[in-house]
């Protein structure tokens, strides 16, 4: 042997492309006030909502096992924080989004030690009972109107922004920078350690435990931050809708039935799945808007068939087709032959 | 593969009959072109060492591992597209490795699960107890309870009340003391004089050589030897086993 | 005496949590599904039975004998076209395809019935009462709700546990690859499971209706319901689940003492703590 028989790597040819498309993007959406109409950035805006949740939910039960029903907790969590922040204590909204993160980030630690003593789908039950408890509680609190809810104050929408458009600008570039942080994160992540173990966990049994990272600790670590990030994302939320309730901040269809669709729909699993599967979201849902509940009929359908069918989602599909990787985690082997390919 | 001429003995047609037998977990190839037979009532045994192909070769015949073009024929009619609750039906019945008892049923339970075919045969509930006589007396015990060889006969005799045509015991004596090997052994003339033909699969050769008429042995998939067993010399055997 | 009452009433309503939790836990020990359209397909038989009462004029008591084999064929259908599809090592799949179709039941009732809230109303029997001291009373319909919870729970734990059906389920939980060397069609077996289950959901599903308003969205909560009843009294265990939801009955009848709002709170709480400091359950099953 004259040499070393192989090269590792983790780019691809695609995944530079994809680069090279992702920075395009993230340029065209930052000056997205400048040459976009207020529907389209409220569009946008959601659209970077969506993405951001499914994005977490896929990091938990895509890469940790961990399935949970109620991450709509801390969505809802992170909405009252920051009307609790801003109207009881003067903190500024948009500081208000950072603090979201930390609290629940400290919050879910102690949640976690309940719910992880469940296992497999019970899991997924017993979180939903989390987040039945927190809306129950935000009902209580009668200082944020109990059960009906409460609207933000003028005075601290105004501090937001002075007019209406510099205000929903603020919150569309706090919603895109939050967005780009937790996929930045989340890609991280599974790159890291605790990442890459946990994905060897998944695929393949053997490779359990050998790479010297506590299992139990990779999975809290997961949950914490995708739990840190749904609280800051829900603060958003509710900054925008400027109004926030228990049913609509710990809605179960809004926060996680969407979230989980999106996912299963785009593939579970793949860090690109997300992506796909809010893409397609949104163009089914523009496409069916005037269809009221059988939207939400059609999307279970579509879901309920790809579980069923292509359990890898739509970039499932395209990735056993094409091979491609465009954000890839995983370092590849790479055998050299004697006809140096590109 | 080396074949010891005039070894078998085919005077009445095969029960059994396996020609060009592969078999797969995922993409890994665990059996290549095994064949084997079996006369009806005959008792063969199947050695090799750990991870030869053995288990592999019993879980085939069952349908519990995919095989592809295979030519499984039992009483002529090909097994090898058919699902295992057809397969077992049709007169086969395997003992897993392992044992393999149903942890939450009774010692009883265990046997009446066995039997719940309802094939016609010579055994029943009365002759796996009279067979085994320890399993009467432990029959309302959870099947966790007992020692590894009682639960060997409660699986013995689980795979018995199916009353099967053919039998085959996967790893009889895998991690039983000696003295309830004895015992085992010692009770399978009274399984094998049913007319029951019986595949004893062994790691430890000895026994069953003693108990089978034929041998194949197996090594990395492969059929290395196929004899009968009073003429095949010690040296074959290890040959054939460790490939020396 | 008010507490007593309290108590007494949620006693009685934890039978109907009981009903609830029964079929989750069948479904469970024999395939190791957790099926999140469970509270869902409650609310479907509560609906059925409003449609077989308004076509029939029957009783809704005995619309029971309509509503559950209806109920167990569609279980049965069910389980063979989809969920036998998704089982395997993988806990993802049948756990999200569940919770599609628990989604799709939700928003296909809210097309055909509206959001409105109904209530099936089974007659005299609702007012009926014995009365037991001054001031406690018990009503007819929870005690033959409760009676129904005792009689069913027996009936599965006799179904289970003495005869070759109850073996055979457990035989296929236990192992299933040997399960069908024995011959057992675990397809089949998981197909039947799925029916006894969604028999049982049928008669709580009338139960929940002649007891209460219900509307399509009310299915989540039945689900929680009945995973917290099988949790508190221990996996793997009928009786135990009955008890579970008898804490879990008086737990929000006491808390709705103290406030309203308490309800539903204070049965949670009791869940968590249990999870806290038992998380195996009050009874959990021994194995042997």
């Amino acid at each position: 042997m004259s040499g070393p028989a192989f090269t590792i790597a983790r780019a691809t040819p695609e995944s530079r492309i994809a680069l090279v498309f992702a920075l395009l993007g993230l340029l065209a959406l930052a000056t997205g006030p400048y040459w976009m109409d207020r529907n389209s950035m409220r569009l946008v805006g959601e659209f970077l909502i969506y993405l951001g949740l499914a994005s977490l939910w896929n990091l938990l039960a895509g890469y940790a096992g961990l399935v949970s029903v109620g991450q709509q907790a801390y969505v809802g969590f992170g909405g009252y924080v920051l009307f609790g922040c801003a109207m009881f204590l003067g903190v500024p909204p948009l500081l208000a989004v950072p603090i979201a993160g930390a609290t629940a980030a400290l919050l879910s630690i102690p949640v976690s030690y309940l719910v992880f003593r469940l296992k497999g789908a019970y899991f997924a039950i017993g979180t939903w009972v989390v987040a039945e408890v927190f809306m129950l509680l935000a009902s209580q609190w009668q200082a944020m109107g109990g059960g009906s809810g409460v609207s933000l104050p003028i005075a601290i929408v105004r501090s937001i922004g002075s007019t209406r458009d510099m205000r929903e600008q603020m919150i569309y570039w706090t919603t895109l920078g939050v967005t780009v942080a937790v996929l930045i994160a989340v890609y991280l992540l599974l790159r890291s350690r605790w990442g890459l173990a946990l994905q060897a966990i998944r695929d393949s049994e053997v490779a359990a435990e050998s790479s010297g990272v506590s299992v139990a600790s990779a999975k809290r670590l997961l949950y914490v931050v995708a739990c840190a990030g749904a609280a800051m994302i829900g603060s958003l939320i509710f900054m925008a809708k400027l109004r926030i309730s228990p049913s609509s901040a710990f809605s179960v269809n809004d926060w996680t039935a969407f979230v989980i669709f999106i996912t299963v729909i785009g593939g579970i699993g793949r860090i690109e799945g997300p992506v796909i599967g809010t893409i397609l979201f949104f163009l089914l849902r523009e496409t069916l808007s005037d269809l009221g509940a059988s939207y939400l009929i059609v999307l279970g359908c579509v879901a309920v068939a790809i579980m069923l069918f292509a359990p890898k989602g739509i970039w499932g599909l395209v990735q056993d087709k094409f091979g491609w990787q465009l954000f890839p985690v995983g370092r590849r082997l790479i055998l050299n032959t004697n006809k140096e390919g590109a | 593969m080396k074949s010891i001429s005039g070894s078998r003995p085919m005077a009445e047609p095969a029960l059994l009959e396996i020609e060009n037998l592969n078999a797969f977990y995922g993409t890994f190839q665990a059996l290549f072109d095994v064949a084997i037979n079996i006369a009806a009532g005959e008792t063969i045994a199947v050695i090799g060492a750990n991870s030869a192909g053995k288990s592999t070769l019993m879980r085939s015949i069952v349908g519990l591992t995919p095989t592809r073009d295979a030519s499984i024929r039992f009483r002529g009619e090909n097994l090898a597209t058919l699902e295992t609750q057809h397969i077992v039906r049709r007169g086969i019945a395997l003992v897993p490795e392992g044992r393999r008892l149903f942890r939450s049923l009774s010692v009883e339970e265990n046997l009446l699960a066995g039997g719940q075919l309802k094939r016609k045969g010579p055994w029943s509930l009365e002759r796996v107890y009279h067979l085994f006589p320890i399993l009467k007396e432990r029959r309302a015990q959870p099947s966790t309870s007992l020692s590894g060889g009682q639960q060997q006969m409660v699986a013995i005799g689980r795979a018995l009340m199916a009353n099967p045509d053919l039998l085959m015991i996967d790893e009889l004596s895998l991690g039983l003391a000696p003295i309830v090997i004895k015992d085992i052994y010692a009770a399978l003339p009274k399984i094998t004089g049913e007319g029951t033909a019986s595949i004893i699969v062994e790691q430890d050769t000895g026994q069953a050589l003693a108990v089978a008429k034929r041998v194949y042995c197996l090594r990395g998939g492969r059929v290395t030897l196929e004899g009968a067993a009073r003429s095949l010399s010690r040296e074959a055997i290890s040959a054939a086993y460790f490939g020396v | 005496m008010v507490w007593v009452n309290a108590i007494v009433q949620g006693i009685l309503v934890g039978g109907l949590y009981a009903l609830f939790a029964a079929g989750l836990s069948l479904i469970f020990g024999v395939m190791r599904l957790v099926n999140i359209a469970h509270g869902d397909l409650i609310v479907l038989a509560a609906y059925m039975a409003l449609t077989c009462v308004t076509l029939t004029d029957l009783n809704p008591l005995l619309a029971i004998f309509v509503v559950a084999p209806f109920s167990a064929l569609a279980g049965y259908a069910f389980q063979r076209l989809l969920f036998n599809r998704t089982l395997g090592a993988d806990i993802l799949p049948p756990l999200l395809v569940s919770f599609g179709l628990s989604v799709i039941i939700q928003n296909a009732l809210l097309q055909i019935y509206s959001a409105d809230s109904r209530k099936l109303n089974a007659g005299g029997i609702e007012i009926a009462s014995i009365p037991i001291v001054q001031g406690l009373s018990i009503g007819v319909l929870p005690l033959l709700m409760f009676v129904t919870a005792i009689l069913t729970i027996g009936a599965l734990q006799f179904m289970f546990y003495a005869t070759p059906l109850g073996r055979a389920l457990r035989a296929t939980s236990d192992d299933q690859d040997v399960a069908r060397l024995m011959g057992y069609d675990n397809k089949h077996l998981y197909a039947i499971a799925m029916a006894i289950s969604l028999a049982v959901v049928a008669i709580a599903g009338i139960f929940l209706a002649v007891r209460t308003n219900f509307d399509p969205a009310l299915g989540p909560q039945r689900l929680i319901f009945g995973f917290e009843a099988v949790i508190i009294g221990g996996l793997g265990n009928l009786w135990g689940t009955l008890a579970g939801g008898v804490i879990l009955g008086v737990a929000q009848a006491l808390g709705a003492m103290i406030d309203p709002g308490w309800q539903l709170l204070a049965g949670h709480l009791v869940f968590l703590a249990i999870l806290a400091f038992r998380p195996e359950g009050l009874f959990p099953r021994v194995d042997g």
